[in-house]
C-alpha cells in the first residue's frame, strides 16, 4: 500500500512526513510512504495526505503551478475515492472558496467557505496553541477523548455549509471547525503532526481507515 | 479554551546547550536533542532553540540538531538566531523547524518580515524583540544578541512588525533576562494590549508565581523559560500544575 504525501513546497511538509513515518513504523503492515509531486506517482496512491501552511491562495497557486498535480489528485480522490487527509490549509483547500486576501476558489470538494475567525477584541489572532476539540464519534477519532487538546495555528477557518461535514469543533470563543469529513475526504484544521501523542493517534486512525 | 503555552528554550552554541546570565557568562549544560526529548515527554507545549553560534562555519551543526529534534519531538519547534535571509528560513523549515524567529535581520531590513510572512505564512514567522527600559513605559530594542543598542521604540516596532504579518512576538526583557526576579510585566502588557498577535513572555522568570504574573499582569499568550527548567529547579509539570491551581488554562 502506498501513502503519498503531496510535496508542493509547503512549510510543514517535513514535520508531516516525519510524524507519518514515526506512526507508520509501528504498524503491523506499514505503508510505503512517498513524498512527491509527480502525477504518475500520485495516481498509484492508496492514500493521500495534503499538508499546507501559509496563505490559501499561495498554496492553491503552488499546487496549480505543478503540471498535472491537481488533475491527478482529483482523479484519485474524487474519481477513485481513495482516502484523503488535508491538514490546515490542506484542509481549507477542500472548500468552494476562501475569503483570505480577496476571494479565491478552492477545490470545491466539500461545500462551504473559508472565512476569517471572528472573536472578541481580547482574543489574539492567529488562533495559536492548544485548544480543546469535541467531535462526533467516528473511527477517525478512535481512542481520543472528548475535549482533548490539539495544536492549532490559523486566522481563517472552514465554515462548512452542511453540519454533517463538520465532525469536530473547537471554541475560540465561538465554534470553529476543527475537522471535516465527507465520504473518503478527511481534513483537520489542527496539526496532528504537532499534537504529540493525540496527534499521532489521529494519524494512526487515518492509516487504519477504510472509507466505505 | 485556548491554553497558555509553556515553552522551554534552549540556547545552542555549536550544537551544545548553554544558558547565559544577562547574555554573558555562558555555562555548557547538555545535548539539545536529549533535552528536547525530555521536555517533549514532560508536556512542553512547544520547544524553542536559540542558536548563538558566532561563526557561520559552525552553523551546520544547528541544522543537524534541528533535524534530529524534529524526528523525535512531535510538538512545534521554533528556531532562531542568525536568521538573516529567506534562504535561512527555508533551510530551517526544511530541516524540521515549524517556526523561525528573526531578530536583528528584521530590524535592519523590515521588508524581510513581510516577505517571510507572505512566503511561509504568518504563523511561521516569530519576531524576537530584545527590549531594555528607557524611561517610564518606554523601551528601546537591542540587536545582535543584545549587544547593540538602537533608538527604536519597542512598542512602535512591535506594532509595525505585527502589521507586516508577523505571527507572534517573542518579547525578551534585557533588564530581566537571567535575573530570576520575574518577567517585565509592564513591558509585556504594554505590547500585548497594543497588538492582536500573541506575545511570548521571556526573560526573568525565577519561580512559579512569575509564570502566573506573566499571564495575569503581562497578558502573555505563552511563557518562555530556559535556566529554570534546564537546571531542574522546576519541571514543566510543576509549572502547569501551579498555573492550573491558579485557574489558568494549561494543557495537562
Amino acid at each position: 500500500m502506498k501513502l503519498v504525501i503531496i510535496n508542493y513546497g509547503s512549510g510543514n511538509l517535513h514535520s508531516v512526513h516525519k510524524a507519518f513515518e514515526a506512526v507508520n513504523n509501528n504498524l503491523e503492515n506499514p505503508y510505503e510512504i512517498i513524498v512527491t509531486n509527480t502525477p504518475s506517482e500520485i495516481l498509484k496512491a492508496d492514500k493521500i495526505v495534503l499538508p499546507g501552511v501559509g496563505a490559501f491562495q499561495d498554496c492553491k497557486n503552488a499546487i496549480h503551478k505543478i503540471d498535472g498535480l491537481f488533475e491527478s489528485l482529483k482523479q484519485v480522490v474524487i474519481g477513485e475515492k481513495k482516502a484523503f487527509m488535508g491538514i490546515c490549509v490542506g484542509m481549507q483547500l477542500l472548500a468552494e472558496k476562501s475569503l483570505e486576501f480577496g476571494e479565491c476558489e478552492g477545490f470545491g470538494w466539500i461545500p462551504g467557505e473559508v472565512i476569517k475567525i471572528e472573536a472578541p477584541a481580547d482574543y489574539k489572532i492567529p488562533h495559536m496553541g492548544w485548544n480543546e476539540v469535541t467531535f462526533r464519534n467516528h473511527e477517525l477519532l478512535n481512542n481520543i477523548s472528548q475535549n482533548t487538546d490539539f495544536y492549532f495555528v490559523h486566522s481563517y477557518y472552514f465554515r462548512t455549509q452542511k453540519n454533517e461535514n463538520c465532525i469536530a469543533t473547537t471554541k475560540y470563543p465561538n465554534p470553529i471547525t476543527a475537522a471535516v469529513l465527507k465520504e473518503n475526504i478527511f481534513g483537520t484544521q489542527f496539526h496532528p503532526e504537532k499534537s504529540h501523542n493525540n496527534g499521532k493517534q489521529i494519524i494512526t486512525n487515518f492509516l487504519e481507515w477504510e472509507p466505505s | 479554551m485556548l491554553k497558555k503555552r509553556i515553552i522551554p528554550c534552549l540556547d545552542v552554541d555549536r550544537g551544545r546547550v548553554v544558558k547565559g546570565v544577562n547574555f554573558v557568562d555562558l555555562i555548557d549544560a547538555g545535548d539539545p536533542v536529549e533535552q528536547a526529548k525530555i521536555y517533549n515527554s514532560e508536556g512542553a507545549d512547544e520547544l524553542c532553540f536559540l542558536d548563538i553560534t558566532a561563526s557561520s562555519d559552525d552553523r551546520e551543526t544547528l541544522f543537524e540538531v534541528v533535524k534530529k529534534t524534529a524526528e523525535n519531538c512531535f510538538i512545534p519547534l521554533t528556531v532562531g538566531g542568525g536568521v538573516r535571509t529567506i534562504d535561512d528560513i527555508s533551510r530551517l523549515l526544511h530541516h524540521g523547524a515549524d517556526k523561525v524567529s528573526i531578530n536583528t535581520a528584521a530590524v535592519e531590513n523590515i521588508d524581510l518580515v513581510a516577505k517571510a510572512a507572505k512566503k511561509y505564512g504568518s504563523s511561521t514567522i516569530v519576531i524576537a524583540v530584545d527590549a531594555k527600559k528607557n524611561g517610564d513605559k518606554s523601551w528601546n530594542i537591542f540587536t545582535h544578541g543584545g549587544r547593540k543598542p538602537t533608538d527604536i521604540d519597542a512598542l512602535e516596532y512591535c506594532i509595525e512588525v505585527a502589521n507586516l504579518g508577523a505571527g507572534e512576538i517573542l518579547l525578551t526583557s534585557m533588564d530581566r533576562d537571567g535575573t530570576k526576579i520575574g518577567f517585565d510585566n509592564e513591558l509585556l502588557s504594554t505590547v500585548s494590549s497594543s497588538i492582536d498577535i500573541p506575545v511570548i513572555a521571556s526573560g526573568g522568570v525565577g519561580n512559579l508565581e512569575h509564570f502566573v504574573e506573566g499571564v495575569l499582569k503581562g497578558g502573555a499568550s505563552a511563557l518562555l523559560a530556559a535556566s529554570i527548567f534546564h537546571f531542574g529547579e522546576y519541571s514543566i509539570k510543576d509549572v502547569k500544575t501551579y498555573l492550573a491551581e491558579q485557574n489558568i488554562a494549561v494543557r495537562i
